[in-house]
Order: structure tokens, then sequence, then C-alpha cells
């Protein structure tokens, strides 16, 4: 294999599973906060101990996130120097502003939260995990606004001289439209992911009789309420992200559909069996008009095929090849639509079960609380996987083809090195993390300890490692 | 000033941040293998780190996201170059912080005993790798025409490189127990400063050696005053120390490690990265940076922020001020 195409399984490796607790971190911070909030409010301590209880399970997978994140900054410039020489003049302040304004609040406040429980007022507390909360979330727009960049390129001006794109304005950069519809559908899904999860492991307790004081029937609530509004928030925003995909990156929604002419109005299709190219079609399902819509708003709006663009972009940029791979597009595409379906159907299947103190007994009901962590979790990978190959064969959309961006002076042998070294790690470390998780999963809600006294010199630390 | 010089200001003032605080987190690391006896001690040591290290460790994040703004070609260069020593510095990081993190998450020996060796190696291995990294870029390592690295990975390991890894490593370990002996009570106090202590004559040896080979190479009076002022931070640390000031002791490391990376970029400037085949292909403040348009928005950001940054900071540090001991450990 090439530098190129280790370079990208590396990318694409340790992006996925650094992105597995990116998500939950984001959405759960929130929930906690909420449930602390409930409990400050009400001094009801049911929710102090589920507060205790997430927040344990939050931090497993904090550190996981923070583990795997260093990795993401130098990767840029270890195995794609020449991309970060092309962009750092525009992608570098997001990035260095995202570490300034946003991890740095994380990672303090969270450091407050989690040792400072005897240390610190309540009030004082408690807004320390919603300060870190809102640093999550800050962390999530401007590492976005950087990606924005590279599918649509605003606010630059290419130097020819220095061989590379120059920022003329970072409030265009900071407004992309890319942006501006990709930030909300990403937060929405971070929520689906922590809604989901509080959902799952609430019910999985209430279902094993371990929840002796509607402690988790609560947060069943909480977590599948989320979890569905957050669905609905997801589609819209996800709807908005389609007209802007089809405006600036045509041959991203034409990959998506496997469209290969111009249609007008353009079917939507749900399913194909046999190749995407209709060369062995043996099965196809499809809904007149709805790709139209979906795409431009109208029912009878025009979508342009992969032939088309091809040969637009030819026309453009030279010879070549500017379609991405289309298996990959297509159904990494449908099964983000069905895996994120399923985990709201789910949600609200959950919801009617446990209606007005209900206990739900079925073997599926047990199977479906176990899988529903887990379905807006790959359908968060899905939807980046297809929104990155989709962008191919460029990393910055008309501007950079990936293979020019790509380390000029690294072999082989190191960037091999590094892919099995991180593969390999990552391996171990996930089984270290999903036994960890079910270890505190069934563990259930913490008894609280006595409050100590402030002022007591050698009192125990109320949170040690 | 030039918007390069001040950038080139502020990359130093990341890395003093980052080597100040995380170097002491690397201390303590590396004392989890020699100072602590027993499980209760070394969850004593974990903890005077436990609330602060991972906002130490954003000081890196930022330091390399603040490289890649304002000097694209010096982030791609260094980072494509230094290949697999950042590997392995990756990997440490990553061992380390899980370590940390989920150590006391099992009750098991065997499982904290992985953990601890985790933590040793993953605080060891950078400790010596940075300063390895840092003495090769004032140094100059092989980088062509293209601004590309051409060398290898044993080009980086000669004497000044080696050197340079060796003091970043002694020096950590010494900051490292004068910070435990700062925030601890009991017995373990006595026992971290006396063991920095014995370190220290190591670190200070090898610290004098390499101050005095960087301002000889350099040549110039402004790195040979700092060099020395180093060595005087560094003995005033020692000397308090000897007298059983902690604070002044802990104070004393850290302004030697800061003015150490001070001295660095000093002799470093106003190249950013030597080239070792031809002086006029180093990377420099100028050849290397962004627009000034891009400089100009991000001075505003960083002038803007980074004091409201140290504030909240400073303000967990005072939160959690209170010393520990074997007794402050639950359960």
């Amino acid at each position: 294999m090439e530098v190129l195409e280790l370079a990208r399984w590396q990318f694409g490796i340790t992006t996925v599973y650094h992105f597995f607790f990116v998500p939950l971190t984001i959405g759960l911070s929130v929930l906690v906060a909420m449930m602390q909030t409930v409990w400050w409010r009400t001094g009801d301590e049911r929710w102090l101990r589920l507060t205790k209880f997430f927040g344990k399970l939050f931090l497993i997978n904090f550190a996981m996130g923070i583990a795997t994140g260093i990795v993401q900054e130098f990767q840029f410039g270890m195995n794609w120097s020449d991309y970060s020489r092309f962009v750092g003049d525009i992608f570098g302040a997001p990035l260095a502003i995202e570490g300034l304004l946003a991890f740095f609040l994380e990672s303090t406040f969270l450091g407050l939260w989690i040792f400072g429980w005897d240390r610190l007022k309540p009030g004082v507390h408690l807004a320390c995990i919603w300060i870190a909360a809102a640093g999550t979330v800050l962390s999530a727009y401007f590492i976005l606004a950087a990606n924005s960049f590279m599918q649509n390129p605003v606010g630059y001006t290419l130097n020819a001289e220095k061989g590379r794109a120059e920022l003329t304005d970072f409030g265009a950069v900071l407004t992309n439209k890319v942006l501006t519809v990709t930030f909300p559908h990403q937060i929405f899904g971070c929520f689906m992911v922590a809604g989901a999860f509080v959902a799952g492991v609430a019910l999985w307790h209430i279902m094993h009789r371990s929840d002796g004081d509607g402690a988790f029937r609560s947060a069943l609530r909480m977590g599948a309420v989320v979890l569905l509004v957050s669905g609905i928030g997801t589609i819209i925003s996800g709807d908005f992200q389609g007209k802007v995909m089809t405006e600036v990156q045509p041959m991203k929604m034409a990959a998506a559909e496997g469209l290969y002419d111009d249609a007008k109005p353009a079917p939507f299709s749900v399913l194909t069996i046999g190749t995407l190219d209709g060369t062995e079609e043996v099965f196809k399902l499809e809904v007149p008009k709805v790709l139209s819509f979906l795409g431009t708003g109208s029912f009878d709006g025009q979508v342009r095929g992969i032939d088309s663009l091809q040969d637009e972009y030819e026309q453009t940029y030279g010879p070549g090849d500017y379609s991405p791979n289309i298996p990959v597009t297509y159904w990494t595409f449908r099964l983000m639509i069905t895996t994120g379906g399923l985990a709201m159907a789910a949600g609200a299947l959950m919801l009617w079960a446990t209606r007005r103190g209900r206990t739900p007994r079925s073997r599926w009901m047990l199977r479906a609380a176990i899988v529903l962590p887990l379905l807006p979790m790959v359908a968060n990978s899905f939807g980046w996987i297809f929104t990155e190959m989709g962008r191919q064969p460029w990393v910055v959309f008309g501007l950079m083809p990936t293979a020019s961006g790509v380390s000029p002076s690294t072999s082989v042998a190191e960037v091999a090195t590094s892919l099995a070294t991180f593969t390999a790690l990552y391996g171990v470390l996930a089984v270290i993390e999903v036994r960890l998780l079910l270890r505190y999963v069934k563990a259930g809600l913490p008894e609280l300890e006595p409050p100590t006294d402030p002022d007591d010199a050698d009192a125990p630390l109320a949170f040690a490692y | 000033m030039e918007l390069t010089t001040f950038w080139f200001i502020l990359i130093a003032v990341l890395w003093i941040g980052y080597l100040v605080l995380e170097g002491f987190d690397f201390g303590v690391g590396m004392l989890m293998a020699v100072l602590a006896n027993d499980d209760r001690e070394r969850r004593v040591l974990l903890n005077t780190i436990g609330p602060v290290w991972d906002a130490n460790e954003v000081w890196l994040i930022v330091a390399g996201g603040a490289t890649f703004a304002a000097f694209p070609e010096w982030y791609a260069t260094l980072f494509s170059g230094f290949y697999l020593p950042l590997l392995l510095i990756l990997v440490a990081l990553i061992v380390r912080i899980i370590g940390i993190e989920f150590r006391s998450k099992r009750p098991d020996a065997s499982w904290r005993r992985r953990c601890d060796a985790a933590i040793v190696f993953g605080s060891a291995l950078p400790a010596l790798l940075w300063g390895v990294a840092l003495a090769n870029i004032v140094r100059g390592v092989p980088i062509d025409a293209d601004k590309e690295y051409v060398g290898g990975l044993f080009d980086l390991l000669n004497p000044y490189g080696l050197l340079g890894g060796l003091v970043t490593l002694s020096l950590f370990f010494v900051h490292g127990a004068f910070f435990v002996g700062l925030k601890t009570v009991g017995e373990i106090r006595e026992r971290a400063i006396s063991l920095g202590l014995g370190a220290g004559v190591v670190a200070g040896a090898l610290l004098t050696l390499f101050v005095v080979w960087t301002a000889g190479r350099d040549g110039s009076i402004a790195v040979w005053i700092l060099g020395l002022l180093v060595l005087a931070a560094f003995a005033l640390g020692m000397t308090n120390a000897v007298g059983r000031r902690d604070g002044w002791a802990f104070g004393g490391t850290a302004v030697a490690i800061g003015l150490l990376v001070v001295t660095l970029f000093a002799a470093l400037f106003p190249d950013v990265m030597v080239s070792s085949l031809d002086p006029a292909w180093s990377l420099t403040t100028t050849n290397a940076a962004s627009t000034s348009y891009t400089l100009t928005i991000m001075s505003w950001v960083a002038v803007a922020f980074t004091p409201i940054v140290l504030i909240y900071q400073t303000w967990s540090y005072w939160v959690f001020r209170r010393r520990i001991g074997v007794h402050h450990i639950p359960g």
C-alpha cells in the first residue's frame, strides 16, 4: 500500500474511534448537569444519586475521549503535512481557538466538578458542570467550522506564489452555510446518543428490578424524551443540510443516492439490490419526487446526476475521476438514517412500555435496552463516514485533492507503524473501556455518603483517584 | 513589534505553560515507581495532580494548535519530520491518561500494578522525548530546500539532543518531587524532598552542562545571561528545599523550567527550525508564518482569552490548595 492509503485508513480508524466518545461526552455532560440541577432545585436525593451514577459513566467515557483526542490534532501535521501547509492559514485558527476557548474550559471545570464536591458551595459546584458542558458544545462549533471549510471553502483567496489558501474573511468561515446547518445537526446527534444511553441503562435497571426508589424510571423518561426531541431536531436540521449539500456539493448528494443521470423530478432511493450503477439491478425501491424535495425544497426540482457532474468537473478541473466511492456513500447514508430512526422508535416504545408505572417483561424489550445506546452512536459514525467519503477525491472541495495533502517526507514504514500501533492500542482500550462501563452500569445507583465538614482538614477526600 | 515575533513569543509562553505544569505531572508519575511504598501512598501521589493534570495537558493542545495557525510550515515540517518520537509521545500520553483515570476504578492489585506501569512509562518517556525534540529544533536537523525533514530517527539521537532529553527527564523528576513536598503531609512529604534533593544533584549537573553547551553554541550575551538565570533559579529551588521551604523550592524548579524554555527559544530566534544542511533552508518566523490577517485575528483572541484562562486555572489550584496525606484517601 502507498502512504496515501495508509494515511487515509489511519485517519479513518482513529477519527471514527475518537468519535465514539465525543457525542456521548457532549450530550451526557448536559444531561448530568440537568440531573444535578433538578437535585439542586428540589433536594430530591434520587437525582443526586443519578447525577453521581451517570457522572461516573460520563467520566469513564470522557477519559477515552481525551486519550484519543491528542492524536487528532497531531496527525494533521504527521500524515498530512502538505494539507497543513495549504490550509494552515485558515484551518489552524479554529483549531487553536477550540483549544484556548473550549478545551481549557472543559478540562479545568470538569476537574473542579469531579474533585470539588466537598470544596465548593453547591451552587458553584453545579455551575462547574454547566460551564464544562458549555465548553464541550463550543468545541463542537470550532472543529465543525474547520471541517466545513473543507466541505465548502469560503472567506479565502489562493496565493499561487506560496501555493496556499489564505484567510480573507474569518467571519465567513465562522458563518459558513455548511457550518450553520451541520452544527445543529451534530449537536442534536449528540443529544440522541446521550438520551439513548441514559434511557437504555435506566430501562435495563428497571427490568432487572434494581430500581428501588423509582430514580431510574425518572431517568428513563428524561433520556427517552431527550432522544425523541433531539431526533426530531436531527431530522429537521438534516433536511436543511440536504439542501445545502445539493447546492455546494452536488456530487455528494448524487453519490448518496446512486443517481447517475440528472433527474427532474428525482426519486428517493430507499433500497437497491444489485450494483448501484444499474448494470446488474436485481431490485430497487424508490419513492418518486422525494429526492427533489430533500435536495431543493420543491417536488419538481432538478437534482444533478453523477455522470453530468463528472463531465462538468472534467471541464473545470481537468481529467480525473471526481466521484466518491458510490457504494460506501450510498449505504452509509441509508444506515445513518435507519439506525437513527430505529433509535427513535425504540425510545418511543420504551416510553409506552413504562407508562404509568408499568414494568415491561419481554425479552425483546431487554434486548432493545441493550442495543439502544449503540444505535445513535453508530448513526453518528455512518453520518461522518458519509460526509468525509462523499467529499472525495477532495480533501478541500474543489481546491486540493486528498492525494496532494499527504506528507511527502513520511515513509510507508512510518505510517504503517503508527497505523498498526494505534489500531492495536485502540483495540485493547476498547475492551478495557467496555468492561469498565458494564461494571459501573451493573453496580447501579451509589449510596450517598454523608457530606464531610468543609473545615475539617483531616476529613477524607469526597472523590479520589 | 512584528506580529510574527509576537506569535513566536506566544508559542514560547504556551510551551512554558505546558512544560512547567505537565512537568510536575510527569515528575509525580515517575515518582509512583520509586517514592510510594504501598497503594495508599501511590494514591496520595496521584491525587496531588488529580484535579489539574488534564487542564495542564491542554497547554500542549493549544501550543500545537497555535503553531498550526500561526506558523503552518513549522507545524507541518516539525510534525511530519519528528514522526516516530511524536508517535511514541502519543502512545505514552494515551496509556498514561488511561492509567491515571482508570486505576482506582478496579480494586484488584494486578490491575493497579498495570496502571502504575502505564503511568510511570507514560510520564518518563514524554519527559525524555520533549527535551530531545526541543534541543534538536535549536541544534538543527536535516531540512531540505522544500522545507522537508530528510533525516531519520537516529539523526535526532545526537549527544546534544540526548542531553536535552536527560535534562528534561531529571528536571521534571525533581520538579515533581518538590511539588509532592508542597502538596502532601506526613512522612511521604519528607521522603519526596529528600529524593528530590538527591536527584537534584544529578539534574543540576546535567542542566549546567546543557546550558553551557547551548550558550556556547549560540554565543550571544543574552543566551548566556538567560542560561545563568536558569541555573540560579534551580540553585535557589534546591537551597530552599534544603530549608524545607516547599513553596520556594517548587517555585525555583518552576522558574528554572520556564527560563530554560526562554533560553532555547532565544537561541532559536529568528529561526523556528534550523536546517543543518544549509542555513538558507531554515524555517524562520517570517517564511513559516501565516498571513498578517490571520495573525491579527488570532492575536485579538489570544489577548482577550488567555488572561481569563489563567484566572480560572489559578482559581482551580486555589480550590485544591490543601495538602493531602494517607489519611485523606477514602476506602
